[in-house]
C-alpha cells in the first residue's frame, strides 16, 4: 500500500477502495473511482455530488493528461478528494497541486521535507487555475479574483 | 524592450534555486538520469554528443546590450568562447559542464534572463517577427502579446508534460518573417471592424511530417486569446497521441481527426474556459505594451546614404532594409560569412554586437529565425560607421536571403540525433558560390540543411533544401525544392536520389543553372519553379 500524502484539511483522506471509471457506471453506492489516463473525467461530471475520492493514475511521470483530468473536475465543482497516483515524483507536485490534485500516494515514497521545500518554493503564479492563488497579472492590476 | 518587475525576477530566481536543488539531487544520486531528464530538460539542458548543451531563451529574439554581453560572458567563462544563435532565436552553448549550469542560470536570472523550457514536452520560447515595431507592414506590434503569452506558458501547470514539444509564433503584418504556419500554434493579429484580434492557425510544422498550419479561428479578441490557447492545449494534452513519438506533434492530432474536427472540440473546451476567468485584463496588455513603445526617435534626419564605396554600397543593398521612420534603417547583421559556421558568434563578436546596439539602436538587438542579428533603429547617418566596425570583426558579410544565408541545423557535429553533417556541407556551398556578384545575380534564394529527418535546419520550407540521411553507414544528402516559410508557405519537393557530400554541391549549382536559364524578367528561384515544375530540375540533375 503506498504510503499517503494528503494536503487537505485536517490531513484526513478517504479510505475507500476506488473502482474503475467502467464499474463506478453501474455502482449507483460506489464514492471513490480511479481514472486512467485515456479515460474521460467529464463522464464523472453527473455524478459529483455522490463522490468522495478520485484518483487519477499516473502510469509514467510523463504522461500528462491527469493534469487536465484534475483540471476539468475542479472547474466543474468537484471538492471531494483528489488523489495522484502511480508515477508521481517530488518535481510535478506543484504543479499537480496547482491543477486541484490535495493527496499523493506514489508508488515511490515521497520525501515530505522534500515535498514541503517544493511546495513552499516559488512565490506566486502567472495562470489562473483552480488552486485560489492569486495569479501575477491580478496581483499587478488589483483584480478582484473569484 | 520589457523589463522585469518584482515577480518576473522572483519567479525567475526561485527557478534557478529549484534547479540548483534538483542538479544536486542528480550528482547526490538521488534521482536517477530518467527522472532528472525531464526536469533539465525544462531548463534547457541536453545531452549531446560529446557534453552537456544549454539553451538560453531570448524571447520573441528581443534582447538588450546587457543581455547580449552576458551571453559573451557564458561562452567566455563556461564554454569555449563561442555561441550558436539558433531557429528558434535562442542561444545555445555546446560544451557545458552540469555541475556549472545551476551558475550560469544565475548569471542569466542577473540579467532578466532564463533557458525556462527551452527543451522538453512544454510550451517552448515563443517566437516572433523581428522586425516587431520597425516595419511599417504590421497592424500593431506582435512582441506586446508573445510577452504575455510568455508569462502565460512559463510554468504552466497542465501543459508541462504535453505528447511533446510546443512552439508557438506571434506576427501581425501580412508578410511573414517567422514562418508562422510552420508552428504547432501560429498566430496573426489582424484588425476586424477596428478591432485588434487574433487570427489562430494550430498544426504546422517540420520534422519527419512537414504541414502547414490550418487555420482553426479567424477572430480572437484580445482579451482571450488566453482561454482559448488553454482549450487548443487542453484538446492536445487529451487527445494527441502518447504511443508513438514521431506522431504526438499536434499537427498529427489536427491531421488525424480534421480540422473541423478539432475546432469543435477547442469551441466546446473554449465555451466553457472563457466563462473561468482566465484571461489577464487588457490593462495587462496594456502595462507590457508600454515596455515596447518606440524608442526617442530624432525628427528632421536625412534618408540620404553616401554610396561612393562600392562594398558599403553592395552591404548596404543587402543587408539594410527599410524603417517607418524617416532618416532610419533596419541593419541585418549576418552571422554566415563565407566558409564559417551559420549562426555561430564568437563571445568578442557578441560583445561588439552589444556596444554597436548600445551605441547605435537604442540599446536593443533582435536574433532572426534564420540565424542573423538584427538592429532595429539605426540612424542612416551612422550606416558607414556601423560598417566599418562590424568589418573589422568579420560581420559584415552581404548575404541576406542570398544562397549563402545557410539555414543549418548543428548536424553531425555535435548532436546526437543527426544523421549526417550540416555544416561541412553549409560552408562547401558557400565556398562555391563565395562571389557576391554571383550571389547577387541569382537573387533571393534561401537555402536550408538538416541533417536528419526532425528538421531542425528546416529544410522543407527551403527553396532550396538538402536532408541528410544514412544510407548504409554513408552520409547521404537528398535534395529539396519549392520550400517557403514565408507568407506564400509551401513544402519543398524531394527532387530524386540523393548525392554524397560534394554531390549535394554540384547539385545545388546546377538547380541554380536550370533557374537563371529559365527565369523570366523579376522571377525569385521559388516563382520559376513553381512555373516551370520540377521536370527541367530533374532533367538536368539525374541527366
Amino acid at each position: 500500500m503506498p504510503e499517503l500524502h494528503s494536503l487537505r484539511d485536517g490531513g484526513e483522506a478517504a479510505e475507500l477502495p476506488a473502482v474503475t471509471l467502467e464499474a463506478f457506471a453501474g455502482q449507483s453506492n460506489a464514492t471513490a473511482v480511479r481514472i486512467e489516463p485515456g479515460e474521460d473525467a467529464r463522464e464523472l461530471l453527473p455524478h459529483l455530488d455522490r463522490i468522495a475520492l478520485v484518483e487519477v493514475n499516473f502510469p509514467s511521470f510523463g504522461d500528462g493528461r491527469g493534469y487536465s483530468a484534475a483540471r476539468i473536475l475542479r472547474e466543474a465543482g468537484y471538492a471531494g478528494e483528489l488523489r495522484a497516483v502511480g508515477d508521481v515524483l517530488v518535481d510535478q507536485i506543484r504543479h499537480m497541486v496547482r491543477c486541484g490534485f490535495d493527496s499523493f500516494a506514489p508508488d515511490q515514497p515521497l520525501d515530505s521535507a522534500l515535498v514541503e521545500a517544493v511546495l513552499g518554493r516559488f512565490p506566486g503564479a502567472y495562470q489562473k487555475t483552480v488552486d485560489g492563488i492569486v495569479p501575477i497579472w491580478a496581483k499587478r492590476h488589483g483584480v478582484s479574483h473569484g | 524592450m520589457y523589463a522585469y518587475d518584482q515577480y518576473d525576477q522572483a519567479m525567475v530566481d526561485a527557478r534557478v534555486a529549484e534547479f540548483r536543488d534538483q542538479t544536486a539531487r542528480r550528482l547526490a544520486g538521488q534521482l536517477t538520469e530518467d527522472q532528472f531528464k525531464p526536469l533539465r530538460l525544462m531548463n534547457g539542458l541536453y545531452l549531446q554528443l560529446h557534453a552537456y548543451m544549454l539553451r538560453v531563451a531570448i524571447p520573441y529574439g528581443t534582447l538588450s546590450g546587457r543581455q547580449m554581453r552576458m551571453l559573451a560572458h557564458i561562452a567566455r567563462k563556461y564554454d569555449r568562447d563561442y555561441g550558436h544563435f539558433t531557429t528558434r532565436q535562442n542561444i545555445q552553448y555546446n560544451w557545458i559542464r552540469l555541475a556549472d549550469a545551476p551558475d550560469i542560470l544565475a548569471d542569466l536570472a542577473s540579467v532578466e534572463m532564463h533557458a525556462i523550457q527551452t527543451s522538453g514536452n512544454c510550451i517552448r520560447n515563443i517566437s516572433s517577427d523581428q522586425y516587431a515595431g520597425v516595419s511599417a507592414d504590421e497592424v500593431t506590434d506582435p512582441r506586446p502579446l508573445a510577452e504575455l503569452l510568455r508569462q502565460w506558458s512559463s510554468f504552466h501547470p497542465e501543459f508541462t508534460y504535453l505528447p511533446r514539444k510546443f512552439k508557438i509564433c506571434v506576427i501581425a503584418s501580412e508578410q511573414d518573417r517567422a514562418a508562422m504556419r510552420l508552428h504547432d500554434i501560429g498566430i496573426e493579429l489582424v484588425k476586424k471592424d477596428g478591432e485588434i484580434g487574433a487570427r489562430i492557425f494550430v498544426g504546422g510544422g517540420m520534422g519527419r511530417t512537414p504541414m502547414v498550419a490550418p487555420e482553426i479561428r479567424d477572430f480572437v479578441p484580445f482579451g482571450q486569446v488566453v482561454s482559448y490557447l488553454e482549450a487548443c492545449l487542453r484538446v492536445y494534452n487529451r487527445y494527441g497521441r502518447r504511443d508513438n513519438k514521431y506522431k504526438a506533434r499536434i499537427k498529427i492530432l489536427v491531421h488525424e481527426l480534421g480540422a473541423d474536427e478539432y475546432r469543435a472540440r477547442v469551441e466546446q473546451e473554449f465555451a466553457q474556459m472563457k466563462t473561468l476567468g482566465l484571461d489577464p485584463p487588457l490593462a495587462e496588455l496594456e502595462r507590457i505594451a508600454a515596455h515596447f513603445a518606440p524608442p526617442p526617435y530624432e525628427t528632421g534626419l536625412s534618408d540620404a546614404i553616401d554610396l561612393s564605396d562600392r562594398d558599403f554600397a553592395q552591404w548596404v543593398s543587402t543587408q539594410v532594409k527599410p524603417h517607418k521612420v524617416p532618416g532610419y534603417a533596419i541593419v541585418n547583421i549576418s552571422l554566415k560569412p563565407i566558409g564559417g559556421i551559420p549562426g555561430d558568434a564568437s563571445s568578442a563578436q557578441i560583445d561588439l554586437m552589444a556596444d554597436l546596439a548600445e551605441r547605435y539602436s537604442f540599446d536593443e538587438l533582435r536574433v532572426t529565425h534564420a540565424q542573423n542579428i538584427v538592429l532595429a533603429h539605426v540612424r542612416k547617418a551612422d550606416l558607414p560607421a556601423l560598417w566599418k566596425a562590424l568589418e573589422g570583426a568579420d560581420l559584415a558579410t552581404a548575404n541576406l536571403d542570398l544562397i549563402s544565408d545557410i539555414i543549418a541545423c548543428p548536424g553531425l557535429d555535435y548532436c546526437s540525433l543527426a544523421n549526417a553533417r550540416s555544416i561541412p556541407v553549409a560552408q562547401k556551398i558557400a565556398q562555391r558560390f563565395a562571389d557576391v556578384g554571383r550571389q547577387q545575380e541569382l537573387g533571393e534564394l534561401k537555402l536550408k540543411i538538416s541533417g536528419c529527418i526532425n528538421a531542425c535546419g528546416h529544410h522543407h520550407a527551403g527553396n532550396i533544401g538538402i536532408l541528410g540521411v544514412d544510407r548504409k553507414g554513408v552520409e547521404n544528402y537528398q535534395l529539396l525544392l519549392g520550400g517557403s516559410g514565408a507568407e506564400d508557405v509551401a513544402l519543398g519537393q524531394i527532387t530524386g536520389p540523393g548525392f554524397d557530400e560534394d554531390g549535394i554541391v554540384d547539385a545545388v549549382e546546377k538547380a541554380t543553372d536550370v533557374y537563371l536559364a529559365n527565369r523570366t524578367e523579376g522571377e525569385r528561384f521559388v516563382d520559376t519553379f513553381r512555373r516551370i515544375g520540377m521536370a527541367p530540375f530533374k532533367e538536368a540533375l539525374y541527366a
